[in-house]
């Protein structure tokens, strides 16, 4: 009896194919490939290989048309995360947005900690030190008990792994929307900083060089939890928590540690994170992007239990493990190092040059696979598209009433938990570790300092997903450019973004619309706004009982500083400052907050983004900074240009503002509309002249609109006082609502 | 003044605490590993924060079993000045250098936030730059920060000034509207009887620079540079 035969593996059909993801056309193609029947372990491998979530099968040929270059860009997608330069002396950032919205749901607490680790293990991986973490939370409303459920336990998983980790957990984005009641989304982003000399690559080059396997023991969770991630939910997606990965922060910080203490020597050639597909993809893509071939003894693997076999071992989803690539001869220093830790690490194969992944058990092949092929020639779909005939019905802009008490819809607004301060959430977080964080949660975007130094960067996450419901071409662009605005509103240059494209299932030609016409949007804004995309990951079948996720292709911008004293808060900072508004005011009402939240349609057309603007905003803002002109700033975007203002007092200092507007727009729409390319400003009166000339330099609008005060939020159009309350009466409002909502 | 960082696995705010005495107090600094007993004459030992050892049992529980502790311990008894930051803290509780125990937070949730604190006692190594019931705002960061001790020894605590910070109000009334996990009299920081051993669970060493929101921390770290001395 063979050693594979003891293993006793069910035959392989095209029925047992299926049943691991495959379809019918694509275990032909296999079979086709590797001109024979591929044995039970192969199957196992080449099906996760092929998941959407490794492939990208659905989406590669869309997403070659962001732009990837530019002269700051050093890693552009293809790695485990890409690098721009910071300044011109080789520091860098390295940074990736990725989800786990499928484990998030079944199991919200581990789901959401491993998304941290996994995307954490991601950059240190490329050699960076993660210095700041991020998330985007999407959840259904909260007056669901299990929607508070979900919230709570991700919140509570990103808190205890990021914390105990030792990144801060910097900002983010939290919304809430029905649409997401079973399919919460939880968007993970890191990022961390090397030298550029100093970048490490997933490579596995050179013949007989030992593969190291690094970090926690292989244990059965999160078998095909790749394939699982591919799939739309039903009512049995809750027996799939066993496919859930347990996170140990502690260990990936003892993991972290010992790798850049490695990196520093000249001991090893390459490393790859085994994150999804674990085992199976670390060393399929080392192979291929080599052009080498690797050896593997899966029996030398540290594994958690007895009896596992080499179909489990090479698509178990335990976390907290690397495999690398060390030169031949160094393996007992590496193991020194990674002793100190208190980590495994083991030598479990070694390089060759067949071009072959070849798998051994007690000294025979179980299994053999050529890896470029498989990792090159994954199956490549153009899906059909088509707008949906519901389009037409979704962007008709419904009439609507102006409510009659305005302060009231001001208050409810306020309250509204996409709109509410998300302190509750990010208290929880440790957003200060590292003593880099010099822009509090709260702001418009994150400011973080690099080393101690005053060079830095700023960060903001954001997608409107029901504008992109509404128009997914015009919300393509409204992520990139809200991204981009909210970076420079805080004084930093846009430089590249990460993106995390979350959609239904594309097997659907109205959903496959959404996700190229965002696509193509966000691939627009990337150009003009010359902020290409570096990284990112595709999540498809984010669907429950067939009922489709807004499009959410959530984005990250980061923008860098040379000297982070520049920034700019959004909180206003004292009293008799001259208030202007850049950009104007349209009443442009549909797909706002306020027609949903209080009128309850989520209809009209989004609204257009002018791309030359929002361009030229950028400029401005960071001219602005760059001369220390401005005091606050905050962009124009959910609840409108009543929000806005009121956000804007609610920095705890007890600064109102007096604002007198003279327009000809129905009031309501005024204060509520969200057309973009808005940015409120605060001014030191001196320099009223300055600015003005600023924005006249790049073409434009700007108005005084009043000044802040003391204590009082008084809006008024043309003589009617539409707006009087006291800051601290909405700022209670607005600070408590989630808060109150989770007791 | 030498200083050393204490790193456990799983600290996470040792570089913080280094590159504060280092580079803005300007002192000689070294890290300290936890396997090691060498403190390298040091005259300043600082326990930073974070999960030493993943802190899966008690915080701190397992650290206090760590060759380093052992040596701090004496190091302590013979004068020597220790601080202990968050998770430092409550090493220097389980390891018995302190006198109390910190507790899960009231509201069980991790917490991490600006809060004012008031210097009750300005009599000690550390808060010489500080003024007597002055407020200063100061970050915490933790889950387990809920301060307990019987009474017999609080009423030793209090006789002999041992609580230095306390939580409280933008005016300096510890109320417990202020105090953010329940710890016994808003206690946020104490100091043994001899007076060389301070715990504390904010972190100074989060704004001790202009660039922070606060540099309210600076004057704990200028204030035992200066009590030890030779800084150049």
């Amino acid at each position: 009896m063979s050693v594979y035969e003891k293993f006793g593996f069910p035959e392989v059909t095209a029925e047992a194919a299926k049943g691991m993801g495959l379809s019918a056309s694509e275990f032909d193609g296999v079979k086709k490939l590797l001109g024979r029947t591929p044995n039970y372990i192969e199957l196992g491998v080449i099906s996760s290989m092929y998941s959407e979530h490794c492939s990208y099968k659905s989406s590669r040929v869309h997403l070659a048309k962001f732009p990837t270059t530019a002269p700051w860009v050093v890693q552009g997608p293809g790695e485990n995360a890409g690098i721009i330069e910071v300044d011109n002396e080789g520091l860098c950032v390295c940074f990736k947005v990725e989800s786990h919205n499928h484990p998030s749901f079944i199991e919200p607490f581990q789901g959401a900690a491993t998304g941290v680790g996994g995307i954490l293990r991601d950059v240190f991986t490329m050699g960076a030190r993660p210095v700041a973490a991020m998330n985007s939370l999407r959840f259904g409303k909260l007056d669901k008990p299990k929607n508070r459920q979900i919230f709570e336990g991700v919140v509570a998983g990103i808190s205890h792994y990021g914390n105990c980790f030792g990144v801060p957990t910097v900002g983010g984005e939290v919304y809430f929307n029905s649409c997401y009641d079973g399919n919460p989304l939880v968007n993970a982003f890191a990022l961390g900083v090397v030298q550029k000399e100093n970048i490490y690559l997933a490579k596995a080059e050179g013949l007989g060089n030992p593969v190291i396997y690094v970090g926690a023991k292989t244990g059965r969770d999160g078998i095909h939890g790749a394939t699982m991630a591919s799939e739309e939910f039903n009512e049995n997606s809750e027996a799939k928590r066993p496919n859930v990965q347990i996170g140990d922060p502690f260990k990936e910080k003892l993991l972290l540690e010992a790798c850049l203490e490695l990196m520093k020597t000249d001991y090893i050639v390459g490393i790859q994170d085994m994150g999804a597909a674990g085992l199976t993809s670390s060393s399929f893509e080392m192979a291929s992007k080599s052009g080498s071939g690797v050896r593997l003894d899966l029996d030398m693997v540290p594994m958690r239990e007895k009896g596992m076999n080499p179909y489990e071992i090479m698509l178990s989803e335990s976390q907290e493990r690397m495999l690398m690539v060390a030169k031949k001869g160094y393996e007992d220093k590496v193991k020194a190092i990674f002793e100190k830790w208190d980590l495994d690490a083991v030598v479990i194969g070694e390089v060759t040059n067949d071009g072959y992944v070849r798998l051994f058990w007690e000294g025979e092949e179980v299994a053999a696979l050529e890896a470029a092929p498989l990792a090159d020639e994954a199956p490549k779909y153009n899906r059909p598209y088509a707008r949906g005939e519901y389009m037409d019905e979704l962007q008709r802009l419904p009439k609507v009433e102006s409510p009659a008490n305005l302060q009231k819809v001001l208050e409810d607004l306020l309250a509204n938990e996409t709109i509410a301060s998300k302190r509750w959430v990010w208290n929880q977080y440790d957003h200060m570790v590292r003593v880099g964080t010099v822009q509090l949660p709260g702001s418009d975007a994150a400011v973080i300092r690099l080393n101690e130094s005053e060079k830095g960067i700023a960060i903001s996450s954001d997608c409107n997903s029901r504008y992109c419901l509404l128009n997914p071409f015009e919300g393509g662009k409204a992520a990139i450019a809200e991204s981009a605005r909210n970076v420079a509103v805080s004084g930093a240059r846009p430089r590249a973004f990460t993106n995390c494209l979350n959609f239904g299932n594309p097997e659907k030609p109205d959903i496959m619309w959404q996700f190229v016409s965002a696509v193509e949007g966000m691939a627009e804004a990337a150009k003009v706004l010359e902020t290409p995309a570096i990284s990112g990951n595709v999540s498809l079948y984010n669907e429950t009982e067939g009922k489709p996720i807004h499009p959410t292709p959530t984005i990250v911008m980061v923008g860098v500083f040379d000297d982070v004293t520049k920034r700019i808060g959004s909180y206003f900072t004292s009293m008799e400052s001259a208030v202007y508004l850049l950009g104007e005011n349209t009443g442009y009402i549909g797909g706002s907050e306020y027609l949903a939240s209080v009128h309850g349609y989520e209809r009209g057309d989004a609204p257009e983004v002018d791309l030359e603007r929002e361009k030229n905003i950028i400029d401005f803002m960071c001219a602005a900074a760059d001369k220390r002109l401005v005091k606050a700033a905050h962009d124009v975007s959910e609840g409108g240009l009543a929000v806005a203002l009121c956000e804007m007092c609610f920095g705890g200092e007890n600064v109102g503002v007096n604002v007198k507007l003279e327009s000809g727009i129905r009031s309501d729409a005024l204060l509520f509309g969200e057309n973009h390319g808005r940015v409120i400003l605060e001014i030191d009166v001196n320099n009223a002249q300055a600015i003005t000339a600023l924005a006249e330099k790049y073409n434009l609008p700007i108005s005084k609109i009043g000044r802040t005060c003391s204590g009082l939020i008084e809006i008024a159009n043309k003589s009617e006082k539409v707006i009087s309350a006291k800051v601290a009466d909405l700022e209670k409002i607005w600070k408590n609502s989630i808060g109150d909502r989770m007791k | 003044m030498k200083a050393g960082v204490v790193v456990f696995p799983g600290s996470n705010c040792d570089h913080d605490c280094y590159h504060v005495l280092k580079h803005v107090i300007g002192a000689e600094t070294v890290f300290l590993w936890h396997k090691d007993t060498d403190l390298q004459g040091v005259d300043l030992v600082v326990f930073p924060g974070g999960f030493s050892y993943g802190d899966y049992l008690r915080c701190g529980a397992i650290a206090k079993f760590s060759p380093i502790v052992n040596e701090v311990i004496k190091f302590a008894e013979n004068g020597g000045h220790v601080l202990g930051i968050c998770n430092g803290f409550q090493v220097l509780t389980e390891s018995g250098l302190l006198p109390g125990a910190l507790m899960r937070n009231k509201g069980l949730k991790f917490k991490c936030e600006y809060l004012n604190l008031r210097v009750d006692n300005s009599d000690t190594p550390y808060t010489s730059m500080y003024a007597d019931g002055e407020v200063i705002s100061i970050p915490i960061a933790h889950a387990d920060g809920n301060y307990y001790i019987d009474e017999e020894g609080m009423k030793e605590l209090e006789d002999n000034n041992q609580i230095v910070f306390r939580y409280c109000d933008e005016n300096g009334t510890a109320e417990n509207d202020s105090n953010p996990n329940g710890s016994l009299g808003n206690i946020a920081g104490i100091i043994n009887k001899k007076g060389n051993v301070l715990g504390m669970m904010p972190h100074p060493e989060r704004c001790a620079e202009g660039v922070m929101q606060t540099r309210d921390g600076y004057f704990l770290f200028e204030s035992i540079a200066k009590f030890i001395g030779g800084l150049k």
